[in-house]
């Protein structure tokens, strides 16, 4: 009788254990998202690509409001000077000056290289917070450059995603994700992010280096460089319409 | 009467030879016409992806590269193509998207006057509705995929792709016509355009993803491809740069390398029963002509000739026989193979419409076996039959011919 009660307690103690875990790892999570979402946000980056032959470096400046909509013009170089896309709730309208043309981007594009980088148009579009589309649980520390993080094992809850599984490493005094392996359902590893230059921005903490790598595309990967980033901003709101592509 | 025979026997095998591997090459022809030519130039990281068409790591210089192949090898017509992918939309009136669909995509020299291109993929006789691009800006697109775009010849659409360097690419083009390809895959979503308009629109100047080679007989010669390719990839063996050009033959290039032993094999099958059959026809013949002339063999031997020089002068006729019966008829065999190589059998007609991936025309074609393959069953056959027949003649006794005669 005495056995079966110990033997109870240890089982509920190995339960209770792994809930404040996940408890844990949820609450990292939904810092991470304190850092890396905002209601809205105005960027002016640079996304350099390292392709096999040569590197080039393309500018925009984007406009986000919440994870549903988001506007970034295109400023160089020459050739996508006045690229324009529109992305409001989950669909992508894109302009190009040359034709004239506003056209909507779906199915299988989505998943091709944004200007030819590691990004995806998928990746660019889903903007939604982690702890809102995946469950967590800490599987470990380890040291990231000199930094220590939490390594995080994450599974989608939802079904309307790129990326199953991730594996992220978290800055245990930031909460801002140094590291990040995204998998494929089956277990393949797609993508790998690594961020850097983490500053201070109106109270919360945000990498302004980003390194794309797509893991089945050739190449050194995409770099991307925050210049500006202003958070809840006043964002008019003509940007978020498909007449302010043309304009 | 013999001589005629074993003309008519050789006329036959020659010609069935050389039509059954022209019929059984044109699979290989469709493929190295549309797709791998009979060799294919490409960077050597083009190469080792060439499944996935990554015009990142395309041919750059073609001009000069198109020089040197000309001045090297005259004895091949070099095409430069690009291959791709992409989105066309085809707008409304007010612009908008009315549809869209995924498409694979084709540069190909279509304005060049006097290109061999288009008689190449037979794209005119495909031609379903408008006409043949004629100036820069125009497309064809497979019809299929025109009705699913709701798109005529005339209108406009706008394909969304990626340029060289992999930064979005989006240009207008107006449909000039439509094609039919016949096969399933290609009908769902493919568009034509001439050569200059898609380096233009994926910024690859001077650039393509492969320049196909296409020797001027018009068939594969995989001997002559693979010696011409290790000659070409030897002398660049040193460079270690991963974008030197790297020459591979159509058997090298995807599957094809099976395909090409798989023909080769059965067309094998199909002409040696052939040649059997025809052995055995001639064989019979000679020996028919033998035992016909039984009664000429009996009062020659009668007057007193040797067995054996009537035996020998039997074999020497036969022999005769069968050299000029092959040569004749190989001559004829040949002549008609010719012909029907040139010009080919017209079948459009017995078909429901033309299209690119099917042969409108069945061809022979003359390989060196059509020049010696007919003295298999000429001489050999017609020889061997006269050599068993005349056997017979050590068997008879001087004794009995007179009796024989008399009867």
């Amino acid at each position: 009788m005495r056995t079966k009660r110990v033997k109870l307690l240890i089982l509920a103690g190995v339960l209770l254990a792994g809930m404040v875990q996940a408890q844990d790892a949820m609450v990292i999570l939904e810092k991470v998202d304190r850092n890396m979402s905002s209601d809205n946000r105005v960027m002016e980056s640079s996304m350099t690509v390292h392709g096999k032959r040569s590197s080039r470096t393309i500018t925009s400046r984007s406009w986000g409001e919440g994870t549903k909509k988001a506007f970034t013009e295109y400023l160089s170089p020459a050739s996508e000077k006045g690229t324009k896309m529109l992305k409001l709730e989950g669909q992508l309208w894109i302009y190009s000056p040359s034709t004239d043309r506003v056209i909507q981007i779906s199915g299988h594009m989505l998943r091709q290289p944004v200007m030819g980088s590691d990004l995806s148009y998928e990746d660019m579009m889903d903007d939604r917070k982690l702890s809102d589309v995946y469950t967590a649980k800490v599987s470990g520390e380890e040291n990231v450059g000199d930094r220590r993080a939490w390594v995080m094992e994450l599974t989608a809850k939802v079904t309307d995603i790129a990326y199953y599984r991730q594996k992220l490493w978290v800055d245990q005094e930031r909460f801002i994700p140094l590291k990040q392996d995204l998998y494929a359902r089956g277990g393949q590893l797609l993508k790998r992010t690594e961020m850097g230059d983490v500053r201070q921005v109106q109270g919360r903490w945000f990498p302004f280096t980003v390194l794309y790598k797509d893991m089945l595309k050739q190449g050194g990967g995409t770099e991307f460089k925050v210049t500006t980033i202003r958070f809840n901003d006043k964002i008019p709101d003509y940007i978020f319409t498909k007449a302010a592509l043309k304009q | 009467m013999p001589i005629l025979v074993v003309t008519l026997g050789v006329m036959l095998t020659v010609f069935l030879h050389a039509y059954v591997v022209g019929f059984m090459g044109d699979t290989i022809e469709m493929n190295a016409r549309f797709n791998n030519g009979h060799v294919k130039l490409m960077t050597r990281a083009y190469a080792a992806n060439m499944d996935q068409s990554p015009n990142d790591l395309a041919l750059l210089g073609v001009d000069s590269l198109m020089a040197h192949l000309n001045r090297e090898y005259p004895g091949i017509a070099w095409s430069p193509r690009i291959r791709f992918g992409g989105l066309v939309d085809a707008p409304d009136e007010n612009g908008e998207t009315k549809a869209q669909g995924t498409a694979l995509g084709m540069g190909i020299d279509l304005l060049t006057p006097g290109t061999p291109e288009p008689l190449r993929l037979n794209l005119e006789k495909s031609l379903v509705r408008g006409h043949m691009p004629q100036q820069n800006g125009e497309v064809l697109l497979s019809e299929t995929f025109s009705q699913k775009l709701k798109v005529s010849p005339g209108d406009q659409v706008t394909l969304i792709g990626s340029t060289m360097e992999g930064g979005m690419a989006m240009v207008n083009f107006i449909v000039a016509g439509t094609l039919s390809f016949g096969v399933e895959i290609m009908d769902r979503g493919t568009i034509l355009a001439d050569l200059t308009d898609v380096q233009s629109a994926l910024q690859m100047p001077d650039g393509a993803s492969e320049i196909n080679g296409y020797f001027h007989s018009g068939f594969y010669d995989d001997e002559q491809a693979t010696s011409l390719a290790a000659t070409f990839n030897d002398a660049l063996k040193e460079n270690p740069d991963e974008f030197a050009p790297l020459l591979m033959p159509l058997r090298q290039q995807g599957g094809m390398g099976t395909y090409v032993t798989m023909i080769d094999t059965w067309s094998g099958y199909i002409s040696l029963v052939f040649i059997l059959a025809m052995s055995l026809v001639l064989w019979n013949a000679g020996l028919l002509g033998g035992l016909r002339r039984y009664g000429e063999v009996g009062v020659r031997l009668a007057m007193g000739e040797e067995k054996t020089h009537v035996y020998g002068t039997m074999i020497v006729e036969s022999v005769f026989i069968g050299l000029v019966g092959s040569v004749i008829g190989t001559a004829l065999g040949l002549a008609f193979s010719w012909i029907l190589q040139e010009y080919g059998i017209n079948i459009s007609g017995m078909m429901k419409g033309a299209s690119v991936m099917f042969p409108d025309k069945i061809r022979a074609r003359i390989t060196p076996q059509d020049f010696y393959l007919g003295f298999i069953p000429g001489l050999f056959s017609t020889v061997l039959g006269t050599l068993l027949s005349g056997v017979g003649i050590f068997k008879r006794q001087t004794a009995r011919l007179f009796k024989e005669l008399e009867a």
